[in-house]
C-alpha cells in the first residue's frame, strides 16, 4: 500500500458527486465565489453521471410562471397532497420559486425543447411536465459545471467526509482514485454533498444478468445518505422509500404515456380497478384518497390489491393511442431518450404498443430524494420566510456546520426532479459561497490522524484480499473474506424480507424490522471482512458501504413511524393505517459513529396556510 | 449480456472506458480490447455504445427476460446536433427514429465568470444567477414567514 501516492487537494467548495444536483452547484458557486476555487469530484465521469446519464425526455419539474400557469405555491400543494401531507413546504417553494431561471438557462445553452405548435409555450406533458429531447441533457449540463469549476475529478470514489479537529464542522473528505487507486484528501472551507441516491438496497426483481436494470441507476448506491450520516448529520423521512408502477422488466417511464398519450390501465380482463379500491383504501387513509392528482402510492396501492384479487396482470392500454403515428413517435422516443432497455425488451419480447397493450408491474423500493418520494437530509430553509425550527444557519445547511446538500442528499423535497436538483445545488451553492465569505481565514482544521486512520480503512478491503486469497485454491468461496456481491446479496434479501421488499408485498412490522436490524448489525460487522481483488472491487466495496449504512437508517426510520402512511409504498401490518393525530410530523434521526447507535425524533411540519 | 464488444471492430480505444457511469467497460489484458467485466451492473444506458468510434459494443437484452434476436442500434452525431435509432423486433419488424440532442455549438456555454460579477446586495438578496431575468417574470416570488404553519390542511 506504500505505493500509492496521497494527493492534497484544497479548495474553498467542494462539491461530492457531478449529477444534476453536484453540476447545478458547481456552476453557481463560480457565479457568486468568482475568487474561489471550486471543485466538483465524481466517481465516474461528469459528462455521463448520475441519474441522468441517459437522459431524460421531460423535465419534470418547471412552473410555466411566465405564462402564468404555475405559481409555486401550487407546486407546493402538490407535492405535500402526493405525499400524503409531509413536506418541507418551505424547502419545496424555495426549488419552485427559482426552477424556471434554471429550465431557461437549459435551453440557452443547447437543450432542445419542444413547443407546442399553437401557443408556442414549451410542449406540456401535464401540469408540471415539459417535454424535451434530452438525449444530451447531462453533456450540456455538465459542460457548463466543467467552464465553472476550477478543478474537476472524475473517477474518484469518495468514501468518508472529513471532519475540523473541533468536530464540529466539516472539513472536506477524502477517497480513492478508481483508476490510479491514488489516496485523494480534499480540505475545503464548506462542503456540498450532490450525490446520489440508493439502488440495490432492496432486492430487485430481476437477479441475474438484469439485475442492472433497476428503474434507479444501479451506480446510485446511497452515498448521498451514507456521506452525511457518518458525521452526525441529522436525517429525515428515511422510512419514505419510493415504488414505482413501471412497464414490466424494463422498468420503462409512464408519465408521457398516463398523460400525454393519454393511455390508462386495466386489470387482466379489460376492467377499470382503481375506483373498486378507492372505499377499501379510505379504510386506510381517510379522505386522502379523495384528493387530487390521486397520490402515487394510493394508485400503486390500487394496482397491489387488484393483483392480490387474482386479477393481474394489469396493462397499459395503448392499442387505441398508438394508431396516432405522432404519438407512437413519442412512445417509442421517450424509452430512446431516457430508458433504452426498455426498447431492448419489448424489441426481444415483440411488443408492440401499436398491436399489444403492455404489461405493467411495480418496482423493489429505492431511496431517494428527488421523485414523488422525499427522503434524506434535514437542512436549514431559507432564510426570507422558514420558520424557525426549520433555520439554523445558511439555507441547505445540515445540521453539521459547513456541510450542504442538494438534489438526493435533502430530505423533504419531493418532486423536485432534474431541473429541482440542479436548482437546488445552485441554492445550496449561493449559501456555501456566503458562508466560506463570513468565515474569511477561518478555515477547518483536519488532523493528520484522521487521515491516516481513514486512509487504512479505505484500502482495507484491498489489503484483506490479498492476506487470504492463498488460504483458498480458486473460487470465490473464502471462510475469512466476503465479496461486494456477497455483501450486496445479503443485504437486499435482508431488506426485502424484513424491511418491506417485493417478496413479502411492501410489508413488515416491529418484530420484523427488529430481526432485520439485528441481521443487518451482523452484516455491518462482517463488512469489515469484504475483500476486494482490485480497485474496481474496492469501489463496490465502498458502494456497498455506503448503501448498508443507508439501509440501516431506513430501517431505524421505518421501526419508529408507527403508522402506515404510504400505503402502496410499504406497511407497518401492526399499524396500518395512517394516523394523523400522532405521525403528521417528520421522523428525524441522528447516527452516532462512535456507539453506532442511533437516536430518533420528530420534527413538526409547517404547512402554506392561506 | 447488456451491452458486449465485437472483437474484430475494437481496438481498445478506451472511450467506453472513460464514459460508463457503472465503471463496468474495462480493456482485457490479454486482447487489447474492451468488455463488460459486470453485466449484471449494466443499465443498458449506452453510454459506451454512443461513444464508441468504432461502432463495436452493441447490447444483447439482459438474459433473465429478453429473448434472442433483437437489436437497438443507435448512431449519435455531435456535429450534426443529432441521434438515429433503429429498433429490430425478434421476428424482424423494424422502426428507425431520429431526434435533435442540442441546438447549439458543443463548448459554446460561458463560464457564469464571463458575466458582471455580482454585487454585495445581489448576494444578500434570494435571487440566484441570472435572477430576476432568467425566470421572466419581473420578481422573485417569495412567501411572508407568518403563510407557514403548524396543523393539518
Amino acid at each position: 500500500m506504500g505505493r500509492r501516492k496521497t494527493v492534497y487537494v484544497d479548495s474553498d467548495i467542494l462539491v461530492i458527486g457531478g449529477g444534476m444536483g453536484g453540476c447545478g452547484a458547481t456552476y453557481e458557486s463560480r457565479y457568486w465565489g468568482r475568487d474561489l476555487k471550486i471543485v466538483c469530484v465524481e466517481k465516474a465521469n461528469i459528462e455521463r453521471s448520475g441519474a441522468v446519464a441517459q437522459g431524460l425526455y421531460a423535465i419534470n419539474c418547471y412552473m410555466g410562471m411566465q405564462w402564468n400557469e404555475n405559481q409555486p405555491e401550487d407546486h407546493v400543494r402538490y407535492a405535500r397532497n402526493d405525499l400524503m401531507g409531509l413536506v418541507r413546504e418551505d424547502l419545496g417553494y424555495d426549488i419552485a420559486r427559482h426552477v424556471d431561471s434554471t429550465v431557461h438557462k437549459f435551453e440557452e445553452w443547447g437543450l432542445p425543447m419542444m413547443r407546442d405548435p399553437k401557443t408556442g409555450r414549451y410542449q406540456r406533458e401535464g401540469k408540471w411536465q415539459i417535454m424535451i429531447h434530452g438525449e444530451s441533457y447531462k453533456p450540456i449540463v455538465a459542460e457548463a459545471a466543467r467552464k465553472a469549476a476550477t478543478e474537476v475529478y472524475n473517477r474518484i470514489m469518495v468514501t468518508h467526509l472529513l471532519m475540523d479537529k473541533s468536530r464540529k464542522r466539516v472539513a472536506g473528505a477524502v477517497g480513492f482514485n478508481v483508476r490510479t487507486g491514488d489516496f485523494h484528501v480534499f480540505r475545503a472551507k464548506a462542503v456540498i454533498v450532490a450525490a446520489g441516491g440508493a439502488s440495490h438496497i432492496f432486492k430487485p426483481r430481476a437477479v441475474g444478468e438484469g439485475m442492472g436494470r433497476t428503474w434507479y441507476a444501479p451506480w446510485s448506491s446511497a452515498s448521498a445518505y451514507a456521506l452525511p450520516i457518518l458525521v452526525g448529520a441529522k436525517m429525515t423521512q428515511m422510512e419514505n422509500r419510493i415504488v414505482l408502477t413501471r412497464f414490466k422488466d424494463g422498468y420503462g417511464p409512464v408519465g408521457a404515456y398516463f398523460l400525454h398519450l393519454k393511455t390508462y390501465t386495466e386489470n387482466a380482463y379489460g376492467e377499470e380497478y382503481e375506483s373498486k379500491w378507492r372505499e377499501d383504501t379510505k379504510t386506510l387513509v381517510g379522505d386522502y384518497v379523495d384528493r387530487h392528482p390521486v397520490p402515487t402510492c394510493l394508485r400503486n396501492h390500487a394496482l397491489l390489491k387488484e393483483i392480490a384479487a387474482g386479477r393481474g396482470p394489469i396493462r397499459m392500454v395503448t392499442k387505441e393511442a398508438f394508431q396516432d403515428p405522432h404519438k407512437e413517435t413519442i412512445g417509442w422516443e421517450n424509452f430512446l431518450g431516457m430508458t433504452i432497455g426498455q426498447a431492448v425488451v419489448w424489441a426481444s419480447q415483440n411488443i408492440d404498443p401499436k398491436h399489444t397493450n403492455p404489461e405493467l408491474t411495480t418496482s423493489e423500493p429505492y431511496v431517494m430524494g428527488s421523485h414523488a418520494t422525499c427522503s434524506g437530509a434535514w437542512a436549514s430553509g431559507p432564510e426570507d420566510y422558514a420558520p424557525a425550527e426549520y433555520q439554523w444557519g445558511y439555507n441547505r445547511m445540515m445540521t453539521v456546520e459547513g456541510l450542504f446538500g442538494a438534489g438526493d442528499t435533502i430530505g423533504g423535497t419531493a418532486h423536485k426532479f432534474s431541473s429541482g436538483s440542479f436548482t437546488e445545488g445552485r441554492i445550496a451553492a449561493k449559501a456555501a459561497v456566503k458562508y466560506v465569505t463570513d468565515r474569511g481565514r477561518d478555515q477547518p482544521q483536519v488532523s493528520d490522524a484522521e487521515i491516516e486512520d481513514l486512509r487504512k480503512e479505505v484500502y482495507r478491503p484491498l489489503e484483506h484480499y490479498e492476506i487470504y486469497r492463498n488460504e483458498i485454491v480458486a473460487g470465490t468461496v473464502s471462510p475469512s473474506y466476503i465479496l461486494p456481491i456477497h455483501a450486496l446479496q445479503r443485504l437486499e434479501k435482508i431488506m426485502d424480507e424484513y424491511v418491506g421488499g417485493i417478496s413479502v408485498n411492501y410489508m413488515t412490522n416491529e418484530p420484523l424490522l427488529t430481526r432485520g436490524l439485528e441481521l443487518l448489525g451482523m452484516l455491518k460487522e462482517d463488512a469489515a471482512s469484504l475483500g476486494a481483488e482490485d480497485l474496481h472491487q474496492l469501489q463496490r466495496a465502498w458502494e456497498l458501504q455506503h448503501r448498508l449504512l443507508a439501509s440501516e437508517c431506513v430501517a431505524q426510520h421505518t421501526l419508529f413511524r408507527k403508522e402506515t402512511r404510504w400505503p402502496g409504498y410499504y406497511y407497518r401490518g401492526d399499524y396500518p393505517k395512517l394516523d394523523d393525530e400522532d405521525w403528521h410530523c417528520f421522523t428525524l434521526s441522528r447516527y452516532d459513529r462512535d456507539s453506532g447507535k442511533w437516536e430518533m425524533e420528530k420534527a413538526p411540519v409547517y404547512h402554506i396556510v392561506d | 449480456m447488456p451491452t458486449f464488444v465485437y472483437m474484430t471492430r475494437c481496438d481498445g480505444c478506451g472511450h467506453c472506458v472513460d464514459i460508463c457511469p457503472s465503471d463496468i467497460m474495462h480493456i482485457d489484458k490479454t486482447y487489447r480490447r474492451a468488455l463488460n467485466i459486470e453485466p449484471n451492473m449494466c443499465w443498458e444506458c449506452y453510454s459506451c455504445v454512443k461513444a464508441c468510434p468504432q461502432f463495436a459494443i452493441d447490447c444483447r437484452g439482459y438474459a433473465d427476460f429478453a429473448p434472442l434476436g433483437h437489436s437497438v442500434r443507435v448512431r449519435r452525431e455531435e456535429e450534426k446536433g443529432m441521434i438515429s435509432w433503429k429498433i429490430k423486433f425478434r421476428d424482424g419488424r423494424e422502426k428507425d427514429f431520429v431526434s435533435p440532442i442540442r441546438t447549439t455549438p458543443w463548448g459554446s456555454i460561458p463560464s457564469p465568470a464571463e458575466l458582471a460579477a455580482p454585487s454585495a446586495d445581489m448576494m444578500k438578496s434570494q435571487q440566484l444567477a441570472h435572477e430576476p431575468e432568467a425566470l421572466n417574470v419581473p420578481v422573485l416570488p417569495a412567501l411572508r414567514p407568518d403563510q407557514l404553519k403548524q396543523g393539518l390542511v
